[in-house]
């Protein structure tokens, strides 16, 4: 991945964007800003300009759900045309064009896939009645909220984030909700036991079944709709409505048309500067597979992940110094917890609990050989930013400092 | 319309239009300027939306919450004129302030 984009030797005169989302809307801002004066050009699937994802799994029900990236009139402002409702079907590398879905042949100096992922599907008996959803765009959100507005049972297939914050959002309006969860706890690939157990605790004392160790086998139902839920155990949750979170796919398919290198999940391999393996070309979000420093890559499905990449691939177009590394983090609200995680979850690690996680505002501090691992934080913003600058720093800690409220969070990393 | 001056990490300066009810933040993103990425979209989340307001302005906006404060304790740069954009709600009184983005947002 030598190839260098932006030097003087070859003037980038126009960037072309396949897709609209998170990333793609952050970089064409960025792109501007930095002083590009070239073409850019953003396609996206959707026939909307790039809007906030984490209200549709939070605040699905009103109108509040649709929050646009940035202003209507940002894209004529900036000189960025955009073109939505338009998919990039082709990439001819060695040419540098592109091939739209309206049978539009276009040419482009850079190029950067943004496509994002997609919601992973059950291949089930009766996965096609209505009333199965899943919820990546504002079209999902606003089906979403006429079925919870229906008034349930809602199953919802997949403890992870998605699911139990629209668990959550569900049962506050009163509809009977069960969560499935196939692992023996809920967000086991993202966070820790004593979370889970803390936030499905949480989700019991709203009134939502919570089951584990639980696997859908199909789903009950006819061209009216859905009535249940098989499980594998040969029980049946009664439910008018699913919702199937149980992760998502990276929408790498164009990249491995065009030949370029993909992670070992999927997803389009990128280094600290977003180059693909293929000169000229790219990727930012959820769609990528990060390079580790040491070796392998990660998938990181957030929008401070998406925005940094962003801010790397506006730095490669430049020409300019890349930004510094960012400590990753995540946030993600559930029945009043506001949840900020930071850092990266990866075992062995000790908890060490900071406050009471009976409480409303707690966090717990995962270490190891002395170092903040990630820190997982509820209500508690001060222990969010303390754990992250902390991250950033690279300080070490004193475990059997971290949970005694007797220390100021000042002086919990050792100088 | 209220006129609000920016002062960019670079140390230009950027004067523009931002309609009473808006945030300080959303006057920075509609007009693209830089240092202000305001990731979480204004909901008090992200802490990237820090600006530095000067005292002479600072009473013409709410006092923050805990949840602005706590996020403001242990953000790289902030300083005791340090307030997250997204929580300053543009009024008529605050036509011709001056605020100072600083090279912290990332």
């Amino acid at each position: 991945m030598t190839h260098v984009v932006g030097d003087t030797a070859h003037a980038v005169r126009r960037v072309v964007v396949v897709g609209a989302g998170h990333a793609g809307g952050t970089f064409v801002g960025l792109l501007r800003q930095g002083g590009f004066e070239g073409d850019i050009l953003l396609f996206g699937a959707e026939p909307y300009p790039p809007y906030h994802r984490p209200p549709l799994s939070k605040q699905f029900l009103g109108e509040e759900r649709v929050q646009w990236l940035r202003d209507p009139q940002f894209y004529a402002d900036q000189t960025v045309i955009l073109g939505l409702g338009e998919t990039v079907v082709d990439i001819d590398a060695a040419a540098q064009t592109v091939c739209t879905s309206r049978g539009i042949t276009v040419a482009y100096d850079v190029l950067v896939l943004a496509t994002g992922a997609r919601p992973r599907t059950l291949a089930l008996p009766g996965a096609a009645a209505p009333g199965i959803l899943t919820l990546r765009t504002l079209d999902d959100a606003a089906l979403l909220s006429q079925a919870v507005q229906s008034g349930g049972p809602l199953a919802i297939v997949g403890g992870g984030y998605v699911g139990l914050e629209v668990a959550g959002v569900a049962r506050a309006a009163g509809v009977p909700v069960t969560v499935i969860e196939r692992e023996g706890r809920v967000l086991s690939r993202v966070a820790s036991p004593v979370l889970s157990e803390v936030l499905t605790d949480h989700h019991r004392a709203q009134g939502t079944e919570i089951l584990t160790d639980a696997e859908v086998a199909g789903f009950e139902g006819d061209a009216r709709g859905l009535s249940g839920v098989y499980l594998a155990d040969g029980s049946r949750v009664a439910a008018r409505a699913a919702v199937v979170g149980v992760g998502a796919v990276p929408c790498d398919e164009l990249a491995q048309k065009a030949g370029l290198a993909r992670g070992p999940l999927g997803g389009v391999l990128v280094d600290e500067t977003t180059r693909t393996s293929v000169p000229g070309v790219l990727a930012i979000g959820d769609v990528t597979a990060r390079r580790r420093p040491r070796s392998g890559a990660m998938r990181f499905e957030s929008i401070p992940s998406a925005v940094e990449q962003a801010k790397q691939a506006a730095a490669c177009v430049l020409g300019k110094e890349p930004p510094a590394a960012e400590i990753p983090w995540f946030w993600s609200d559930q029945l009043g917890l506001k949840l900020k995680i930071t850092g990266i979850l990866e075992p062995p690690y000790e908890t060490v609990v900071r406050g009471d996680t009976a409480d409303g505002s707690f966090a717990l501090f995962h270490h190891r050989d002395g170092h903040l691992v990630a820190v997982e934080a509820a209500n508690a913003n001060a222990e969010f930013m303390a754990a992250k600058r902390i991250l950033s720093r690279r300080q070490p800690v004193d475990p059997t400092r971290l949970g005694n409220p007797d220390v100021p969070l000042r002086e919990l990393a050792i100088a | 319309m209220p006129v609000i001056t920016y002062v960019l990490p670079d140390g230009s300066e950027q004067t523009v239009d931002v309609p009473v009810g808006q945030s300080i933040m959303d006057g920075s993103v509609r007009n693209n300027l830089p240092g202000i990425v305001a990731e979480c979209g204004g909901g008090c989340s992200c802490a990237t939306c820090h600006v530095h307001v000067d005292e002479e302005y600072a009473a013409l906006f709410d006092e923050p919450l805990t949840e602005e404060t706590d996020l403001l304790e242990f953000l790289e740069g902030a300083c005791e004129r340090s307030r997250l954009s997204c929580q300053l709600i543009v009024t008529d009184r605050c036509d011709g302030i001056r605020v100072v983005v600083p090279d912290t947002n990332g």
